[in-house]
């Protein structure tokens, strides 16, 4: 009798369900950015509640500042910029810029992978001067580059600190008492 | 021509560095503040931070949703419901859960005490760095009558640990209806006691009136939140742009400012804690029964998906992004903490300033280094 093969056990999906605010957003942003006319190699998606855009890490200043400056958009505001550790599953790190707008209201997520050998993304603090510490504060995390950021130096760590504590292979619990 | 040369000479070679920090009770923490200074004027200044840094992102990633509640109580360390009503909210919208309507009365009712008692005590150690002792006395004195309701509800004075995903911990003690309507005639008074005491105080105002002013424009692009960005006249509320909870269903208004300097910061916050006790007043009113918390499993497993929630804390925008793969942890936790963005704009505002009034400056931010390091 032939034993039957353990199935894995399903893990569920969170629901996608944009607002009509969104839905607009996402028609308004697949004909901004994804385009062939636009030239950039961009998809857009959902995630739960939010639109995402998906782009090449070179690409990131130029959709950053067209964000910003296109009347229909209007991302004035930066919400946070947080990179998320995925070498285990695909060799990439996500870095994700949440945006709002704080006259439409509208939110968008951008996001964008970087390997894990190469993790260099140009800077955004041309964009909002607020991407400064967030920038710094991944950079000193995770070991992501910002390229042409004015001033990379580590803000949380202290100076000479070895490793990116940020990262899943960062060990957990077997410190060193000091 | 030559005369103005020599003075930039001078004026160089005259260059102070002035430490302020990491240990200084003004910096409300452990922050250090280095200031170049020509004269009397600050050039220069910068930043320096985590010295607080505890790895709090990271250690949710070895917690159990359960357990990472109490982690955000010791972020912002001075409104801690705030912080862990982000996180139960970010769980939530994941798991999709409906939070019964009398624990969502008492998270907001709770929260926006926590608001009052952090602004009482930003209130009372702003005097104190103002150079008047008076306020913090009083600010305080009703911050502990906040403390000992939180304590007959929550059972600690500080560290709550009170929220759970999909309602409260507990449900609230017998003589809470008649112990509010008390709190909430003192703080009515109190409220008015302490803008009488300090506001239109003559020194206070010389002391800040146009001190530390940013532009609307350069506070959105800090992405400066909360009462400093109301006070350049910028009415952005989340509770009110995009509400959560049930904010949609109270009538309260946004204080703003119109000139971005500390007094603007200062008593947009005074302002605020009115228009709390007003919201505190309606949800007292239309408290309901029932529930007070949803049917939850004990070991929460959220869907695989990343939710991005914001919330109102007493010192801004507090954005909580949470990534789960389906398991009982999280696979990623990223607070933005509204005092790191917000102490990021110092540098702006302390442009041209004295250096006697950079003490004032930094305490109008209302920074909380837990949430600042994290």
């Amino acid at each position: 009798m032939a034993r039957r093969a353990r199935r894995e056990p399903r893990v569920p999906e969170a629901p996608v369900a944009l607002d009509p605010l969104g839905e607009s957003l996402a028609s308004l942003v697949r004909e901004i950015f994804a385009s062939e006319t636009a030239g950039f190699d961009a998809q857009v998606a959902a995630a739960v509640d939010e639109v995402t855009l998906t782009v090449r890490p070179e690409d990131v200043p130029a959709v950053c500042s067209i964000c910003r400056n296109d009347p229909r958009l209007k991302f004035d505001y930066l919400r946070c910029l947080s990179v998320v550790d995925y070498i285990e599953s695909s060799g990439e790190f996500e870095v994700n810029y949440h945006l709002y707008s704080l006259d439409i209201r509208h939110k968008m997520v951008v996001k964008t992978r970087l390997p894990e050998d190469y993790p260099v993304v140009p800077t955004v603090t041309g964009v909002w001067g607020g991407a400064d510490w967030y920038e710094r504060e991944s950079a000193d995390l995770f070991g992501v580059r910002f390229d042409g950021h004015p001033n990379l130096v580590p803000l949380l760590l202290y100076d000479g600190f070895e490793g990116f504590p940020g990262r899943k292979s960062f060990p957990f619990h077997d410190y060193d008492e000091w | 021509m030559q005369i103005q040369e020599q003075v930039t000479e001078q004026g160089d070679a005259l260059d102070l560095m002035v430490n302020m920090g990491p240990q200084h009770p003004s910096t409300h923490g452990v922050f250090r503040l280095v200031i170049w200074v020509d004269g009397e004027k600050i050039a220069r200044s910068e930043s320096h931070i985590g010295y607080l840094h505890r790895g709090s992102e990271k250690l949710c990633e070895g917690e159990q949703y359960a357990q990472i509640i109490t982690l955000f109580d010791r972020l912002d360390y001075v409104a801690n419901l705030n912080g862990e009503l982000a996180i139960c909210m970010a769980a939530e919208k994941l798991m999709e859960i409906e939070v019964p309507e009398r624990a969502e009365y008492i998270r907001v009712i709770l929260c926006e005490l926590n608001r009052i008692a952090s602004h009482m005590m930003f209130y009372g150690v702003y005097g104190l760095d103002a150079g008047a002792m008076t306020p913090v006395l009083y600010g305080f004195r009703e911050r502990e009558r906040i403390q000992d309701m939180f304590e007959s509800v929550t059972g600690a004075r500080m560290m709550h640990n009170y929220i759970r995903i999909g309602g409260v911990n507990e449900d609230l003690p017998d003589d809470f209806g008649a112990r509010m309507s008390t709190l909430l005639d003192q703080l009515e008074r109190g409220i008015e006691e302490c803008d009488e005491l300090l506001s239109q105080n003559e020194m206070f105002l010389a002391r800040t009136k146009g001190i530390g002013a940013i532009s609307a424009e350069e506070a959105i692009d800090l992405g400066v939140t909360g009462p400093p960005l109301r006070a350049c006249g910028v009415p952005e509320d989340v509770r009110v742009s995009e509400p959560y909870s049930i904010y949609d269903r109270f009538d309260f208004g946004i204080p703003v400012g119109s000139q971005g300097d500390c007094w603007d910061r200062y008593y947009v916050r005074v302002e605020e804690m009115r228009q709390s006790l007003s919201v505190i007043k309606q949800a007292m009113r239309e408290l309901p029964g029932g529930e007070i918390a949803a049917n939850v499993r004990r070991i929460a497993r959220p869907p695989k998906g990343e939710v991005y929630i914001r919330t109102e804390s007493p010192r801004g925008d507090f954005g909580v992004f949470l990534v789960s793969d389906g398991s009982d942890k999280p696979y990623r936790v990223k607070v933005r903490a509204p005092s790191f963005c917000n102490l990021q704009a110092l540098q702006a505002m302390l442009r041209d300033a004295y250096i006697a009034d950079a003490v004032l400056v930094l305490g109008s931010i209302d920074i909380v280094l837990g949430e600042v390091d994290r």
